[in-house]
């Protein structure tokens, strides 16, 4: 890892699309797939390719380097090709499936819960499953209910599966570029609000390791877990906080599976406090898990309860008021911290 | 085929102008920068659900996509509680909780539009068995698109209903796109309904911007399902004149020649032409059908507009039937 201080600026969309260039570039065995991943499918000939690059523009301009062999536009089929690349991954290709939004989740789970997480242990310990799989997670862009789902609990749930939600543009890179080389099935969740956001990004492929969180911003008072773009909810709350004297530690979780459990306690025993942020419903999520970590690891430190600040436990509401009330926001985090401050 | 009596040929004219006024409606509030949700525009498909729900009652069911107003309308659906759910507003037909991709109204058989491709063709296969199980006559439609055709759903289904005799129509909208993917690529035959035989189910093609053709074929294969003699896959050969989504170019993806060559047969302009020439509707009366449409998408938007929001306590109802709220 190197970051530079002149490290160029660029979006999470674009250093997501360079770490899939990059390792296409090192290893042939890379391929990506997904509905209109280059768009126009079969149309070169009349001129069309590249259409869309992507649903969110994630992989434009790779099928004119690579070409539509490792660049495969699929039918929506998602139970097919999410399946056929976990097939791919068992026989030596290093695959990137592009599943449009995680509510798509449900088509092909299947594949992803019964073979992709279960064959190496099933196999005793005697298959690979080099396969990544990215998808697009999250409210507040008005997608309503079956395009906004946050989810990754789910995912964590399931033994053999590695899941990680970068926060910013650096780790989108760096953990994208660990899932395509971790030999294990890993899930790529990438908020909508994150994708055009710009951040300092080396040029250089780098790594972030999987498994790894980090402190985004050190405090003494509470410590504040966020996951993906509820890291930067947690960092407007702890910039709110500290004008009323509370210096409140950002931890940025990073990866949910399997998940940075020292950085949590070491934070929580230093701050004696803990608020977990977590966009995806509360019952069986995130920020339960943290809880009960902390619960069973960190109790005797812990100076208040921990509290958890997750969206309801509902469907994402299609109305814009409605849904601004759904998400976690600085506010009810700053507010949630305040109840706990004795 | 003899023509349809003079009620039906108006209510289809009727039925065809309601949905493009309110697709045009729609998309003008967006461009406007109205408060609205984009959506997937059907113009240019209007034909399709019109000529299949001429057929249905009230008591007959329809599962609809995330390109699904039309469906809803010719379905029935109230138009002003359409606009109102499209603003987001507590007297949209679903309070303002689902949106485009999610309109329903199940009191008029309408199971909702779907974003999901591919997710509604089992729900109709239910609906079709609850329609067996009760032995009313009634039916279940499946409207989907040519993407739709290729998902697992797509093919389980129609076993499913060919094997039990189901009564459902499963009504392929091949407007040759699935997002910017072509047919050609992702489909692995070039008609459809052929995949009807993988199934030993009748398979009809309809011209779908003729919406008498539509008509004729779906009156076939719902008069099978009334019958009991089972489901029926119709593909309708349709055409978006639009993008996938409002603020999609397909420029990207297709000449505007194809373009021109769909909207030279635009189902509601040759509708018009064959309607005077055959003395079954008068210039004067198909008039006053676009004028009434659209002083209906005016009211409608009338309507959304002064609807006020859902109540903030909304968000956590009706998640449960037991419960008015849950524990947030």
């Amino acid at each position: 890892m190197t970051t530079t201080a002149a490290t160029r600026q660029i979006t999470y969309g674009e250093a997501e699309r360079e770490a899939l260039r990059e390792e296409m570039r090192r290893d042939p065995n890379v391929i990506i797939m997904g509905e209109d991943i280059a768009g126009a499918a079969g149309r070169q000939a009349q001129g069309f390719t590249d259409a869309w690059g992507g649903p969110f523009g994630s992989t434009k301009g790779l099928i004119q380097e690579f070409g539509a062999e490792r660049v495969r536009d699929t039918p929506i089929s998602e139970a097919g090709f999410i399946g056929a690349a976990v097939g791919a991954a068992a026989t030596g290709m290093r695959p990137v499936a592009d599943l449009m939004f995680i509510d798509f989740m449900g088509c092909c789970l299947d594949q992803i819960m019964n073979n992709a997480a279960k064959m190496r242990y099933m196999f005793g310990g005697k298959s690979k499953m080099p396969l990544t799989i990215m998808t697009r997670i999250g409210a507040g862009v008005g997608s309503a209910a079956q395009h906004s789902e946050t989810l990754y609990s789910m995912l964590t749930h399931l033994p053999g599966l590695k899941v990680v939600a970068p926060s910013d543009a650096y780790t989108a890179k760096g953990l994208l570029i660990s899932a395509i080389r971790d030999d294990d099935p890993v899930i790529v969740c990438d908020h909508k609000r994150l994708l055009g956001r710009r951040g300092p990004v080396p040029e250089e492929p780098y790594t972030w390791p999987i498994g790894k969180a980090r402190i985004l911003k050190p405090g003494k008072d509470v410590t504040l877990v966020g996951i993906s773009l509820m890291t930067t909810v947690c960092l407007d709350a702890a910039a709110a906080l500290a004008k009323d004297g509370v210096d409140a530690e950002v931890v940025d979780l990073l990866s949910l599976s399997p998940m940075d459990d020292e950085a949590v306690l070491t934070s929580v025993r230093k701050t004696q406090r803990l608020v977990v942020v977590d966009e995806d419903t509360p019952r069986c999520s995130l920020a339960t898990d943290i809880a009960a970590l902390v619960a069973d690891e960190a109790f005797d430190f812990l100076a208040a309860p921990v509290k958890r600040v997750n969206a309801p436990h509902t469907p994402v509401p299609f109305s814009r008021a409605l849904e601004q009330a759904y998400m976690p926001t600085p506010q009810k985090v700053v507010d949630t911290v305040k109840g706990i401050m004795g | 085929m003899t023509a349809p009596d003079r009620a039906t040929l108006r209510w289809l004219f009727r039925t065809m102008v309601t949905i493009r006024a309110f697709e045009e409606k729609h998309m003008q509030e967006v461009n406007a920068g109205k408060p609205i949700g984009g959506g997937h525009s059907s113009i240019g498909e209007e034909a399709v659900p019109t000529g299949v729900c001429a057929h249905l009652t009230e008591r007959d069911f329809v599962a609809s996509t995330h390109r699904g107003h039309g469906h809803c309308i010719a379905k029935g659906v109230d138009v002003k509680g359409m606009m109102a759910e499209l603003y987001g507003r507590a007297t949209g037909a679903c309070r303002g909780k689902g949106g485009s991709m999610h309109i329903a109204d199940v009191s008029k058989g309408m199971l909702g539009a779907n974003g999901v491709v591919g997710s509604n063709l089992p729900l109709a296969t239910g609906a079709g068995l609850t329609a067996k199980l009760r032995g009313q006559g009634q039916v279940s439609v499946s409207f989907f698109g040519d993407g739709a055709s290729n998902q697992g759903t797509f093919h389980e289904s129609l076993n499913l209903a060919a094997i039990w005799k189901l009564p459902v129509i499963y009504v392929c909208e091949n407007n040759l796109y699935a997002e910017s993917t072509p047919v050609e690529y992702s489909t692995a035959v070039r008609d459809i309904a052929r995949r009807a035989v993988a199934y030993d189910i009748p398979g009809l093609i309809a011209d779908g911007m003729d919406v008498l053709d539509v008509y004729e074929k779906a009156g076939q294969a719902v008069e099978r399902a009334r019958r009991g003699e089972g489901p029926t896959l119709l593909e309708c050969k349709t055409y978006r004149y639009f993008g996938h989504f409002l603020a999609d170019d397909p420029h990207r993806y297709r000449t505007k020649e194809e373009e021109e060559s769909y909207r030279a047969r635009d189902a509601i302009a040759s509708f018009k032409k064959r309607a005077l020439a055959s003395e079954w509707l008068t210039q004067a009366e198909m008039e006053a059908e676009e004028q009434r449409a659209q002083a209906l998408m005016d009211e409608a938007v009338r309507f959304a507009e002064d609807s006020p929001p859902p109540s903030l306590d909304d968000l956590v109802t009706d998640v449960y039937v037991s419960y008015p709220r849950i524990k947030v």
